[in-house]
């Protein structure tokens, strides 16, 4: 038996990446290999996975994995402690900076990718115990406009609809959002509506993305104007009649003012299309459509919350919805799309720092009752500081002591590079992670805890639609990995709390939080899953995914919210909002003449520690890129391929340069994947401005004013390797998993000698084959131990060769003699008979064709002679003919 | 009535020659092949193999005797020609016989060069050209005897290479500091040298003989260093000369060999000459390959069809004791030129291309010798490489390969 025996039936879990919370099926092989397929019973995805999904299994491995709990010695070296002694310290830490400079010096940077049960220990030790409400998480990245617009308009952070309201549609716009590539499983609902159905679909980016591809319309809107185009269609629906002037009577306040700021914006529909850069035919088609379809869905991710605007941009969203009370009833409604596979859970926690617990605030009332719910000694009294003030605050040492859980701030935040140099000055740095090292651990935490990953872990999780799924664990905690709230619980009772933290099981954990939910709430708060606050520890393992609200045991159907009105503000009444009038934070100058634009790639996630691993995914994009417009491109002189550097006021990057005619003319895209782990100059987070929405707190990401230039782009080459390859200093690299290692791409301005890596390269013992062309620059090496294929470098002053053969070689097992013999060149043999030895060397004949020739009745060394010209010339090849032909098998004769 | 056809030379030039004419002009001559050696016509290169052992005498024939009567062909073998009387056209053999001719074919092949230091006439000291020499050679091996071959070229490396097939320790010893150094750059040289080596052969690089020593029989070879190498036997293959005696004898115009035009005709119209002994633009031969293409245009001119020889490029493609070597052009690489190489010390194989103006103008490879040819297709046509340049040196199928 091997170490780790395999569960024998699949274990349901969730999928860890995106929003849409996929069910998934895990089923542990008896070599320890875990197969994925999606859950066919789960509602989200019905069976189906995206490739991120599907190669769940390729990213499990324990290469690179924290499993053991180290703190950083004087000499800056990270040493293995035991358990004990990290909790000791990381409570001493914070006990010691909260006593002495209070407990607002103290912070929590939490993250979407923790489940529920973890973020709300963290939320409880910090908002009910140390006092402080520094608690954010990078969900204020991702989707805190949708938040904030929710809770503003709404009065509660409540998302009406559900998935099937998807498949009921008969308009999908989406606003800001690539779903194709970041929601597939949902977009391809999408697609099937429209297929099946004959729904329309629009699209309304600054970007033409693999969505808009499939768009009935594709708005290629102006940077930072969804505000007007939705005012302006606020506005036309006024104009046509199109209101439910009912709806908007019963169940809503403040639409006058609203239509009026939207007059002002939005006045006709050629001024709207005027502000927002987009032909008027286009803007009066999206209004029709709109007006005449009552079932209209408008979904909205990135592009709308990650702006200094983006609250305003919710509500121009809602207030059209609102108007036509369009919403909460099947197949219409607005809808967020949020990011990641808790990010939701996250916020009915309390996750961020504007939040309470339970999606309760802080008026003086709710501080009360959460206090008493949790016996709590030392409540937070206010809101505290949200993720890019927090690191404000780092950076002028107001924050002495902070805690990062599963993220990467030093590489996602704004301003990367000023948050990597603030957290290097921190008093107290502590790091729960996954991994040995990243950007955040590299900027000098002190103490790291080892944390369960996915496959790992029990929980839940929330997805997009209110859809709590459990995730399960299938896999060994490996070494001393532990769970986040266990670690947060451990360290609660070192700071003398163990009477609130003291929870045999995550189940209890989970209990309590429901509990929470419902207490004193009789419907006046939207999220209430008191009817799972009793689940046994049975049921808890066994819990289907479930939509929230989930107010009695019973109540477990799909439902949807706010058709009848029911809002959680004080009358119960949703809000119109007047919007601000929209525009850039930052507008282009003449130094940084274009609108950056970050975002994601088909097969990547955050920063790639989980799809880095991936050799599937690091196919699509072995390197970071800049996208750009041809025109630009010109006018840059940029050719595809070149490297450009990217700079903005706040730092700077060196990318490949791809040209795509799907870019804006003035923009940029850049991916937000890369870190100091896999590029050498792809930390696109430093280039980010750190403006933010006056609500949400949330950055404006895609839009900071920036420069393009050319740089050298000098000798390019890779590397396949088994493991990480030091370059030299001032090589410019980028680094994917490939099958069998690590596939590192680079390009040196100044010239690299290929020898030298490879002679670094050989093991003891080991063989370089190399192909050497100076003329050309070129340079090629596979190095071997043994018959074993251990790296391969390619060097060309030509652009980067393609490794898309080689890499298949460097996967296999064994190299053929045929694939061996055609490494080098990079490309496939294919059709290329293996010779085999030459034989007959004056007409270069190899052993394959005479044993061919032999087969088909060459009898003899000159019978082998006419047929392939073999030995006859020289003749000094006939004696192993002969041999070839005596020793030849006989083919027995068939019997009678 | 045919004409009398002579051909003075029974070796392979010989026999491709007559071989030829056969298919050509079956009939149209009466042809007598008269040789030296008392053998039917064989294959020289394989004596190395004869000598390791791995074949028979018999099967180094080219053709059978039935072969010989059934081309209607006269042969005298054993029998040395003296002389040739061009204006009475007839050559006399030895013991006296005077054999008429109406053509004359010299296929005389070349001779062992015998190095001018003491000593090499004491007994015991060999050459590695015919049967006789294989037979000198088989008569004293064994793991008791040492044996010194002198020359690091393709005959002394075939020589060391079938002695030690015998169980002979073998000491190859070669005055330059590579071995084949006309055919092999220096990587490939040392290569020949590691996989000579590891059949237990020893070899010495700059290693100048100075006298054979013995009282009666060879007893050592003494090198120019003072050096002194115990010695039973002693191979000596620096090089052979066309074996022009005869031609000289009757007057024909000679260089280092005896002059011949495109068509294989010396200065005496009815006299042709091919195969090693013949000298053509300048240039003597000393591989099989352009004997045997001599000696198809000398039957076809025979036969009263148009052919011209245009001489050989340059190119070696041969498998020296069992593995495989190819050069041709200009392979070292002369200033101007750029260099491709290829190696993997693990098969064994190394290739190298020399390009000027992308143009290829030299290979060598060694261990696999497959695109071989091609590369020296690609050299003759002269046409820059292009595109084919990126996977040139991994041969035509990969570099055809788009």
């Amino acid at each position: 038996m091997t170490a780790h025996a395999g569960s024998p039936r699949p274990v349901a879990t969730a999928c860890p990446y995106c929003g849409v919370g996929c069910g998934v099926l895990a089923s542990t092989g008896p070599d320890g290999g875990v197969t994925i397929s999606g859950d066919p019973a789960h509602p989200a995805n019905r069976g189906r996975l995206c490739v991120k999904g599907s190669t769940l299994g390729e990213t499990l491995s324990l290469d690179g994995r924290l499993l053991h709990p180290m703190i950083r010695a004087g000499s800056g070296v990270l040493q293995r402690v035991s358990w004990a002694s990290a909790l000791d310290a990381v409570a001493e830490g914070f006990a010691r900076i909260a006593r002495n400079h209070g407990p607002d010096a103290t912070a929590f940077y939490l993250s979407g990718q923790l489940l529920t049960e973890d973020y709300y220990v963290a939320n409880k030790l910090m908002k009910g115990f140390l006092g402080t409400a520094n608690v954010d998480t990078n969900s204020r990245l991702c989707m805190a406009s949708s938040v904030a617009g929710h809770r503003r308009g709404f009065g509660s952070d409540t998302v009406p609809g559900s998935y099937d309201d998807l498949d009921q549609a008969d308009l999908l716009v989406l606003v800001g959002s690539n779903a194709a590539w970041c929601h597939p499983v949902l977009w391809q609902r999408m697609v099937a509506n429209k297929q099946s159905r004959g729904a329309r679909i629009v699209v309304i980016d600054p970007r033409r993305t693999a969505t808009s591809a499939e768009a009935d319309l594709m708005l290629a809107i102006r940077p930072g104007t969804d505000g007007t185009l939705f005012a302006g269609l606020l506005v036309h629906l006024a104009e046509t009649g199109t209101l439910d002037q009912a709806y908007i009577a019963a169940h809503t306040e403040g639409f006058d003012q609203a239509l009026e700021r939207a007059r002002e914006l939005g006045p006709s529909i050629e001024a709207t299309a005027r502000a927002c850069g987009l032909a008027g035919g286009d803007v009066r088609r999206l209004f029709h459509w709109f007006r005449t379809t009552e079932r209209s869905v408008t979904l909205y991710s990135q592009g709308v919350n990650q702006s200094a605007q983006g609250t305003d941009k919710v509500s121009a969203i809602l207030n059209c919805h609102l108007a036509t009370g369009r919403i909460g009833r099947a197949g219409m409604g607005p809808f967020s799309l949020t990011g990641q596979p808790n990010a939701m859970g996250g916020r009915e926690v309390g996750g961020l720092a504007n939040m309470l617990a339970a999606h309760m605030g802080f008026s003086s009332v709710e501080i009360d009752r959460v206090r008493r719910f949790w016996g709590a000694p030392r409540m937070a009294e206010r809101e505290g500081l949200k993720a890019v003030a927090m690191f404000d605050a780092i950076e002028k040492g107001t924050i002495k002591a902070l805690w990062v859980m599963a993220t990467n701030p030093a590489a996602s935040l704004p301003r990367a590079d000023a948050v990597r140099r603030a957290m290097a000055g921190l008093d107290h740095f502590v790091v729960s992670e996954n991994v040995l090292s990243n950007d955040t651990i590299n900027s000098g935490a002190r103490i790291l805890l080892p944390a369960a990953a996915w496959g790992e872990k029990d929980g839940t999780v929330t997805n997009s639609e209110r859809r709590i799924t459990r995730q399960r664990r299938f896999l060994p905690l490996p070494g001393e990995a532990r769970p986040d709230w266990w670690i947060v619980a451990e360290v609660a009772k070192r700071l003398g709390f163990a009477e609130a933290f003291s929870w045999p099981d995550v189940a209890s954990v989970f209990r309590e939080h429901a509990a929470l939910s419902s207490f004193e709430n009789q419907g006046s708060r939207d999220f209430d899953i008191g009817g799972l606050s009793q689940l046994s520890a049975t049921e808890f393992e066994a819990l289907e995914p479930v939509q929230w609200p989930v107010r009695r045991r019973s109540d477990t159907a799909d439902k949807r919210f706010f058709a009848n009105g029911g809002f959680f503000t004080p009358d119960g009444k949703a809000r119109f909002i007047a919007i601000e009038a929209p525009g850039l934070r930052t507008e282009p100058d003449a130094a940084h003449p274009y609108v950056l634009n970050t975002g994601r790639m088909r097969d990547h996630w955050h920063t790639m520690t989980r799809t880095g691993k991936a050799p599937t995914l690091g196919r699509h994009a072995i390197e970071p890129a800049v996208e750009i417009h041809p025109r630009d491109a010109a006018a840059a002189s940029l050719a595809a391929g070149d490297f450009a550097e990217v700079s903005t006021a706040h730092g700077r990057v060196t990318l490949r340069v791809v040209i795509d005619e799907g870019q804006a003319p003035g923009s940029l895209f850049v991916p937000i994947h890369w870190t100091a782990e896999t590029a050498s100059h792809g930390r696109v987070g430093a280039l980010v401005q750190p403006a933010t929405d006056p609500f949400s707190g949330q950055p404006e990401m895609k839009a900071t004013p920036a420069a393009i230039s050319r740089v050298a782009p000098g000798i390019e080459g890779f590397i396949l390797s088994r493991s990480a390859v030091a370059l030299p200093a001032g090589t410019r690299w980028a680094r994917a998993a490939v099958a069998g290692g690590l596939g590192t791409v680079f390009s040196a301005p100044g010239g690299i000698d290929g020898a030298v890596i490879a002679a670094h390269l050989k093991p003891p013992g080991g063989a370089v084959s190399e192909m050497v062309d100076l003329g050309r620059g070129v340079y090629r090496a596979a190095i071997f131990d043994g018959a074993r294929l251990v790296a391969v470098i390619f060097v060309a002053a030509g652009g980067r060769p393609s490794w898309s053969w080689i890499e298949a070689q460097f996967g296999a097992a064994e190299l053929s003699p045929l694939a061996r013999k055609a490494l080098l060149s990079g490309r496939a043999p294919d059709g290329m008979a293996d010779a085999g030895p030459t034989i007959c060397a004056c007409f270069a004949i190899g052993l394959t064709a005479i044993k061919a020739a032999i087969a088909e009745g060459a009898c003899d060394v000159d019978a082998v002679g006419r047929a392939l010209k073999a030995g006859t010339n020289c003749g000094s090849c006939r004696p192993e003919i002969k041999k070839l032909i005596e020793t030849r098998p006989v083919t027995a004769p068939a019997l009678a | 009535m045919s004409e009398p056809l002579v051909v003075i030379g029974n070796g392979m030039a010989s026999a491709r020659f007559v071989e030829e004419l056969g298919k050509q002009a079956l009939g149209r001559y009466s042809v007598l092949v008269i040789g030296a050696e008392p053998t039917l016509a064989y294959n020289r290169v394989l004596l190395s193999s004869l000598l390791a052992g791995e074949v028979e005498a018999g099967d180094i024939e080219l053709k059978s005797k039935s072969w010989w009567r059934s081309q209607g062909v006269t042969l005298v073998y054993g029998r040395r020609a003296v002389t040739i009387d061009p204006a009475a056209r007839t050559v006399a053999l030895e013991g006296g016989a005077c054999i008429p001719f109406a053509r004359l074919v010299l296929a005389t092949g070349s001779l062992p060069i015998r190095l001018p230091k003491p000593g090499m006439d004491l007994p015991g000291v060999l050459t590695f050209r015919d049967h006789d020499d294989v037979a000198a050679m088989l008569a004293a091996t064994g793991p008791a005897t040492r044996a010194v071959v002198i020359g690091g070229g393709l005959l002394g490396i075939e020589a060391a290479h079938g002695l030690a097939r015998t169980g002979t320790h073998v000491t190859l010893i070669h005055l330059m500091d590579r071995l084949m150094e006309r055919q092999l750059d220096r990587e490939a040289a040392n290569l020949l040298k590691r996989a000579l080596e590891e059949r237990g052969i020893t070899v010495l690089l700059g290693a100048d003989t100075a006298a054979i020593e013995g009282d009666g029989c060879v007893e050592a070879v003494r090198l120019a260093d003072g050096r002194v190498l115990a010695a039973d036997m002693v191979v000596s293959a620096v090089g052979i000369r066309p074996n022009a005696e005869l031609a000289r004898s009757a007057g024909l115009t000679l260089g280092r060999g005896i002059v011949v035009d495109d068509q294989m005709t010396t200065s005496d119209p009815a006299i042709h000459a091919i195969g090693e002994c013949a000298e053509h633009r300048g240039i003597c031969y000393g591989l099989v390959e352009p004997a045997y293409e001599q000696g198809q245009v000398l039957a076809r001119h025979l036969a009263g069809k148009a052919a011209a020889y245009a001489g050989t490029v340059l190119s070696t493609n041969l498998k020296v004791s069992g593995v495989p070597v190819f050069s041709a052009g200009d392979f070292i690489g002369a200033d101007g030129t750029e260099i491709i190489v290829w190696r993997d010390p693990g098969l064994g194989t190394y290739r190298k291309l020399v390009l000027r103006d992308d143009v290829l103008v030299g290979a060598v490879l060694f261990g696999e010798t497959g695109d071989g040819l091609w590369y020296l297709d690609l050299i003759r046509r002269g046409e820059p490489l292009g595109r084919l340049r990126e996977a040139v040196v991994f041969g035509r199928a990969l570099a055809e390969a788009a």
